[in-house]
């Protein structure tokens, strides 16, 4: 395995009276899709919230190529390379998706180079680049989204969900689209149900249930072993599909 | 040629209403005034009248627009803004009669460079003071709405008592500048001079900040953070620092509607932010939270409406924005131009 960009170390998070994780321990290797796997309200969600500083860990340490950025404000945590696709989406509706991408080229005027290529890989943002982003669609929003992580070169995405609620053909966008992130080398923290989707990018996977890691190893081991999709999950991953 | 699969975008066409709903706040000032020309026997009162209420309009602008931003980009509700108006109008009204020998000269030159010079001050002074009350009084209770309008309010009488302190219990009454008073005759109708300024400045101000939050990346951070503030900092934006900035500008346009309003009025007392922190939270409230263009259009109406209704029926004027308030928010309940709320 290649050194890590991302570690968390026994990391506890609560959110209220509820103790959401409960010490996970999770390794991202550098350059590498990781996958974050489980069922729903596993706590995959908090624990990307937990790195980016949305949620604070009350215990543990969030190592980011070796540096804790633990206690640091969000900002500054973005601002060391991090690039985040919330759940929900985050785009700014009354913004339109030029003015999006504009905000997240956080360090200076957009590169039209680095623009032109993802206009290939999202050829619908150049269709309503002056649109207000909250006329677009479902799925258009979640091109947006991804678009705006990747405007520019971070050394972590941590995304959450792409695919979730979309149709097959803006599903099969996505997939190309963090293909073609992962081909640059990008290190990637993806938290994603659709299993043909995590099966074609993942490089390892991590499961988790009721708040802990329980599980890390290669993507194809996941894959191709159903009684460990059962005994890990409660489901067979391709059945689900 | 693309590299991505195939997959073309559609969007669907507009109606007529669906693209006429974003005009629909705009048109319903030229509905108001078409509806007081309708009402008002003369045509020049009505002008008159019209002048008035723009004017009136562009000072309440100038004295909401920050409060709309404050709230809608950190959620914080300050009803200790009025403290503002009131601080401005005092320090400028200060320096106005320190410079007496310029105002009352007959030289236009002379008068403007003191309003500027009372402008300037006020607005320095407000932005000063803004930045202390956001540290020590605001800061404390981010999150917590009940404290805010509890310690807002304290820190409001905490300023006017500090007021009266420096400046005395009696009200201060003043002359405008030479050059700012009387009238000018257009079409019949008396229009004063000072409301043309005040329609002047509250055009600029608004076009200046509406040219900032639109043309701007620290607009667009602004614009953004009122919708989504988490995912301004998950874009690594220090969005609190930005909400001092706007506390601050919000501060100082505050102090700058003081003047206007002092010179309209030409009586100061301490207690005038917060008589006039009715008007303003209509306003804010009718245009929808954090949405400057709604709070500019929300005081065009209240000013327009308060000056026909008190022509036609002095005893209604208020009671006008208080309805028109409930018309509104029974048509958009989030006020006319609503802003999205992510949180």
């Amino acid at each position: 395995m290649s050194d890590p960009i991302l570690r968390l170390e026994g990391v506890k998070t609560n959110i209220a009276q509820y103790h959401i994780l409960q010490g996970v321990d999770l390794t991202v290797p550098r350059g590498e899709v990781t996958m974050l796997l489980g069922r729903n309200g596993v706590g995959k969600t908090t624990t990307l919230r937990t790195i980016i500083g949305h949620w604070r860990a009350h215990e543990g340490a969030v190592l980011f190529d070796g540096e804790d950025i633990t206690r640091l404000p969000t900002p500054a945590i973005a601002r060391l390379g991090i690039g985040f696709v919330p759940e929900d989406m985050g785009i700014f509706a009354d913004l339109t998706v030029e003015e999006n991408m504009i905000l997240a080229a956080v360090s200076g005027p957009i590169n039209s180079a680095r623009l032109d290529w993802l206009f290939t890989v999202f050829p619908a943002l150049k269709t309503f680049w002056k649109k207000d982003a909250g006329t677009l669609s479902g799925g258009q929003k979640q091109m947006l989204t991804i678009a705006r992580a990747m405007i520019e070169e971070r050394r972590l995405y941590l995304i959450d969900e792409p695919t979730k609620g979309l149709a097959p053909a803006i599903i099969s966008t996505m997939a190309h689209a963090l293909r073609e992130l992962k081909n640059q080398g990008a290190s990637i923290l993806l938290v994603e149900q659709n299993f043909s989707v995590a099966r074609a990018l993942g490089d390892s996977a991590n499961v988790m249930d009721d708040g802990r890691m329980i599980w890390s190893g290669d993507m194809k081991e996941l894959a191709t072993n159903a009684d460990l999709q059962e005994r890990l999950m409660g489901l067979s991953l391709e059945a689900h599909q | 040629m693309s590299a991505a699969p195939d997959h073309t975008p559609t969007m669907a066409e507009a109606s007529l209403a669906q693209r006429l709903a974003p005009y629909a706040p705009v048109l319903l000032v030229f509905a108001i005034m078409l509806a007081g020309l309708a009402a008002i026997p003369s045509t020049s009162s009505w002008l008159t009248l019209t002048v008035s209420g723009l004017a009136m309009g562009m000072m309440i602008f100038i004295m909401a627009s920050g409060l709309t931003l404050v709230f809608g980009l950190m959620d914080v509700i300050n009803f200790g803004h009025g403290a503002f108006v009131s601080v401005g109008a005092f320090v400028g009204i200060s320096f106005l009669l320190m410079l007496e020998h310029m105002t009352g000269a007959s030289s236009l030159w002379l008068n403007l460079t003191a309003m500027m010079v009372a402008i300037v001050g006020a607005m320095a002074a407000t932005a000063l003071m803004g930045w202390a009350f956001e540290k020590v009084i605001v800061k404390p209770v981010y999150g917590h709405h009940l404290k805010q309008i509890l310690v807002t309010m304290g820190g409001l009488i905490v300023v006017e008592q500090l007021i009266i302190v420096l400046w005395g219990p009696e009200e201060i009454y003043i002359t405008r500048p030479e050059a700012l008073k009387g009238a000018v005759t257009f079409f019949g109708a008396a229009l004063e001079k000072y409301r043309l300024v005040a329609v002047g400045i509250g055009l600029i101000v608004f076009l200046a900040m509406r040219w900032v939050l639109r043309r701007t990346k620290i607009g667009l951070i602004v614009r953004a953070g009122v919708e989504n503030g988490e995912m301004v900092e998950a874009l690594g934006y220090r969005l609190r620092l930005v909400f001092v900035g706007v506390f601050l500008a919000g501060s100082a346009l505050a102090g700058l509607g003081g003047v206007l309003w002092g010179l309209y009025q030409e009586v100061i007392t301490a207690h005038m932010g917060n008589q006039s922190m009715i008007l303003i939270f209509i306003v804010v409230i009718i245009g929808g939270l954090g949405s400057v263009e709604g709070c500019f259009i929300g005081a065009l109406l209240v000013g327009l409406l308060q000056n026909y209704v008190a022509f036609l029926e002095p005893k209604l004027a208020l009671i006008s924005n208080i309805g028109l308030m409930v018309a509104i928010l029974m048509w958009r309940p989030m006020g006319m131009i609503p802003v999205v709320k992510a949180k």
